[in-house]
């Protein structure tokens, strides 16, 4: 008898740990997402990425439909490539969606977001997006502000 | 000088040899797992006395951690306006270091050192030479199902430990503080990956179960014994496991989020 | 005369830099109570280790039943010891399980015996040491008399040849040492075993050994039956057998010259 209430805690302790690991899977962090098996390759260019990061969210009309799986610099471009990883069920994006490295608030995360065009062809599996608009680089942008300031300041 | 050189020599042989010895050991125990399938009572028995033993402290530190970080946490981000933030960032900080590290610690206070003065006092009381004489290896029957009781139990106590705090941070944050209780979630599924986040935090508490473990079954029959060798080796077990799972938390948390 | 069980020849063995054993040939013969008597500290214990196979001698040889303890495999080793019983000092029982499963665990670990036939054999050997009815107690409710019987049922439990005992009359009212005196000598009878007393409780010892080995300084001062040792003209023999204080063994621990000491204090000014 004694041995029996033994194993019904040791069998309690295990599936407690396992329902523990299972809500973290499915709860805290979203599995579902990196489920691999059913997405496609999206890549696109950009002059400018300025705190994008891998694993980030690619999203059309702000729901996410995939994740940046890569970044790297084409030397010969001079620009960068961000490989994106969409979900199967969100296959019907126009052959003209453009795309652009956006943030979340003031001082948010950066995300990419889709928009789609009205081209009747759609994007496959290792498409290139043509159409992209760069990251808003905050110094950059001062700086216009600045320069257009002076010189209208000196008319 | 002389002298003072000399003892460290001494203390540093000392060492060198202490560590050949656990590896032995290590190996001999690794050697005594295939023989555990064939009687997993001796591991169900194990999996108790570590496992189910530390399951209320483990709970208990894990709400409490959770419900500070929602304090703690939320004060900080509030004035950034990002309080929606609090979900993903408790949760982060749970499943990447805290649960982990903080169970291995609590399991290093609570299972090791009973696991070393266990032992410890089996040896003190010849029960192991007794053992070895009646032709029973007491590594095979005595050390191999503790150390892989304790290696199985560590990560499902660590699961256990971030799951509940994420938990009370929600009862602290949402309950409490008025964060949105869909932000809380929401945020939180899209910033926790759980390739790089909840898998990462596994790899390490399963290291540290096999590194607590390993101290804590090594200091036991290595011990002097005698009742005063117990203690010691009791001490060194929670010291030497705290010390060996911070400095190995440094190098794999570099190893996993470092370079990228 | 049959060749003896155990057999030690020319055995050296060394605690880090202290000789324990230094050239020791000893003979255990089959059927007989052996003793090895000597003070404290002369290794007796480690001298059972060593014939166990715990303990590797720098030097010599231990043979027991025909095969040499040190150059056995780790496996060849553990099968001779399932023939060997050893009654530790403590009695060494497990504290995790009742006196029950105490006896049964050399049953259990190295047997695959039905459960009836286990409990029949358990029963059997706590019979023998008049303990059937203490069954369910715990180890830590047993007096150290009671402990050191439930340990020696565990060493019988499979029937070895042979039995050390490590002091078993160390710390016991003289009625429990009154029925371990008896039980010993029985049991050898009875079940035909050999057996080593390793002890430094001369009388009890001296009634029911066949033969006596005297250890000091890691050597075997003296040997033969009891009767032999008591008329023996060793001097040592004499000091041990009779509790002499001083002796072979002196009283004082080595020391310079007591005269020398006291002058020695006063011309430094009473350091040290």
């Amino acid at each position: 008898m004694q041995a029996r209430t033994l194993e019904i805690w040791v069998g309690l302790f295990v599936a407690a740990g396992f329902a523990a690991l299972f809500l973290l899977a499915m709860q805290v962090s979203n599995l579902t997402m990196v489920g691999g098996g059913s997405s496609y390759l999206l890549k696109a260019r950009f002059e400018n990425i300025a705190g994008l990061k891998v694993r980030a969210p690619v999203t059309v009309a702000g729901v996410p439909v995939g994740r940046v799986t890569a970044i790297t610099y084409d030397s010969d471009t001079y620009q960068a490539v961000v490989s994106m990883r969409i979900e199967a069920q969100y296959n019907k994006l126009p052959d003209d969606t453009s795309a652009s490295v956006l943030t979340s608030g003031l001082v948010g995360e950066k995300y990419v977001g889709l928009e789609p065009g009205g081209d009747t062809e759609m994007l496959k599996n290792g498409s290139v997006i043509k159409l992209t608009q760069s990251s808003l680089v905050l110094e950059n942008l001062i700086g216009k502000f600045l320069f257009s300031k002076a010189s209208g300041g000196g008319k | 000088m002389l002298g003072r050189l000399q003892s460290l020599g001494h203390w540093a042989l000392g060492t060198f040899e202490r560590l050949g010895r656990a590896s032995t050991l290590l190996l001999s125990i690794l050697a005594g797992l295939p023989g555990l399938l064939l009687r997993p009572r001796l591991l169900i028995q194990q999996t108790f006395s570590i496992g189910v033993l530390s399951l209320l402290i483990i709970v208990v530190s894990g709400w409490f951690v959770g419900m500070v970080l929602g304090f703690q946490l939320y004060n900080t981000l509030v004035d950034f306006g990002a309080d929606a933030s609090l979900g993903p960032v408790i949760a982060l900080t749970l499943v990447r270091e805290l649960g982990p590290v903080v169970t291995a610690l609590l399991f290093a206070g609570r299972a090791g050192s009973a696991l070393t003065a266990e032992i410890g006092l089996m040896k003190a009381t010849e029960q192991l030479s007794g053992m070895e004489m009646m032709a029973v290896d007491p590594i095979k029957r005595v050390l191999a199902p503790r150390f892989l009781g304790g290696v199985i139990s560590m990560p499902l106590l660590a699961a256990i430990f971030s799951i509940v705090g994420v938990y009370g941070g929600y009862f602290v944050g949402v309950g409490l503080l008025g964060v949105d209780k869909g932000s809380y979630w929401a945020q939180m599924q899209s910033m926790v990956d759980f390739h790089d986040d909840v898998l990462n935090g596994i790899i390490k508490s399963v290291v540290f179960g096999v590194v607590a473990t390993w101290i804590a079954v090594f200091e036991g029959y290595d011990a002097v014994p005698t009742s005063e060798g117990v203690s010691r080796a009791t001490t060194r077990t929670v010291v030497h496991t705290s010390l060996a799972v911070l400095g190995l938390d440094f190098v794999l948390t570099a190893l996993m989020y470092g370079v990228s | 005369m049959t060749t003896p069980l155990v057999e030690i020849r020319d055995l050296h063995f060394a605690r880090g830099s202290r000789p324990i054993f230094d050239g020791i040939d000893l003979d255990i013969h089959r059927g007989k109570i052996t003793a090895i008597m000597g003070p404290s500290g002369t290794g007796k214990t480690t001298l059972l280790k060593l014939i166990g196979g715990q303990l590797r001698p720098q030097s010599g040889r231990v043979t027991v039943d025909g095969r040499n303890v040190h150059t056995l495999r780790h496996g060849e080793l553990y099968e001779l010891r399932k023939r060997m019983g050893m009654l530790f000092q403590s009695g060494a029982l497990l504290t995790d399980l009742d006196v029950y499963e105490n006896v049964a665990f050399p049953l259990r670990e190295h047997t695959d015996l039905p459960e009836p036939m286990i409990r029949d054999l358990v029963l059997m050997k706590l019979e023998a040491v008049g303990l059937r009815g203490a069954r369910n107690l715990m180890t830590n409710e047993l007096s150290g008399g009671m402990a050191r019987r439930v340990a020696l049922a565990r060493a019988i439990a499979l029937d070895p040849m042979m039995i050390m005992y490590d002091e078993p009359f160390t710390g016991q009212d003289p009625i429990s040492m009154g029925v371990l005196v008896k039980l010993i000598r029985s049991l050898n009878d009875a079940l035909g075993l050999t057996s080593i007393i390793v002890s430094h409780d001369v009388q009890e010892t001296a009634a029911i050994s066949d033969y006596i080995y005297l250890l000091s300084g890691g050597k075997v001062v003296a040997h033969g039956s009891p009767e032999e040792l008591e008329h023996s003209s060793s001097e040592w023999a004499q000091q041990f057998l009779q509790g002499l204080a001083d002796g072979p063994v002196p009283f004082h621990y080595r020391a310079v010259p007591y005269a020398d000491d006291l002058l020695a204090g006063r011309e430094t000014g009473g350091a040290r």
